[in-house]
């Protein structure tokens, strides 16, 4: 279930003062933070955020389609792994 | 012959159930546009007049987005969020499945035929 329309959408207030900011002054620096569950606002188009993604800061740029999805979207937590296909058959051809 | 919405001719059946044939309308969407057209559903499409045909193909062009431009129009939000480069996308590329089920095991369907070991041995 979505999110109720009524709340509007979620963005933790330190995030939001910082970037404030940084619209203000003219964005320079990426923003650094840890807030993944923040809402992406039409404010925050053109600014570039520091995601971390629990090991890193993963840079996002922030485009105007990118609203309304969360920061961590953007900034994956998990490594994929799989077993390379093709190559073990190959070896076991012969 | 009932040719509507492109290239689908359903006979034989309910004019209600045969309107399921077209991608984009199932039962509910199918009761829906029979009854907008004032056409009773429970007729076969063989036994419709022209003027029935020409009411139900009207109701589907003005109110619903059927067949290729419905396949289109999924395929644009796949792609906006490939092109995002967010976990759905990512999830999109790659060919796992996009809303959080298990990949250690199963997720056949999005991930296609299983490549197994003993497979891989005897070849």
């Amino acid at each position: 279930m979505p999110r109720s329309i009524k709340k509007g959408p979620y963005v933790d207030d330190h995030l939001l003062m910082k970037a404030q900011e940084a619209q203000e002054k003219g964005e320079r620096k990426a923003i650094k933070t840890w807030s993944r569950r923040s809402m992406i606002i039409p404010d925050f188009v053109g600014l570039t955020f520091a995601v971390h993604n629990g090991q890193k800061f993963v840079p996002v740029y922030v485009t105007e389609n990118m609203v309304g999805h969360k920061l961590g979207e953007f900034a994956p937590t998990r490594t994929f792994y799989e077993h390379s296909r093709q190559q073990t058959t190959r070896v076991r051809t012969h | 012959m009932a040719r509507i919405a492109g290239v689908d001719l359903p006979r034989k059946k309910r004019v209600d159930i045969a309107l399921t044939y077209i991608y984009g309308v199932g039962h509910s969407r199918a009761e829906e546009i029979v009854e907008r057209a004032g056409i009773d559903g429970s007729t076969d499409v063989k036994d419709m007049t022209e003027g029935e045909i020409r009411s139900l193909r009207q109701t589907i062009d003005e109110n619903y987005t059927v067949e290729g431009d419905l396949r289109r129009q999924v395929q644009r939000n796949i792609k906006r969020l490939k092109d995002l480069g967010c976990y759905r996308g990512i999830r999109h590329r790659k060919g796992l499945p996009v809303r959080g089920q298990r990949t250690r095991t199963n997720a056949r369907t999005r991930k296609g035929p299983s490549s197994s070991t003993v497979r891989k041995r005897r070849s």
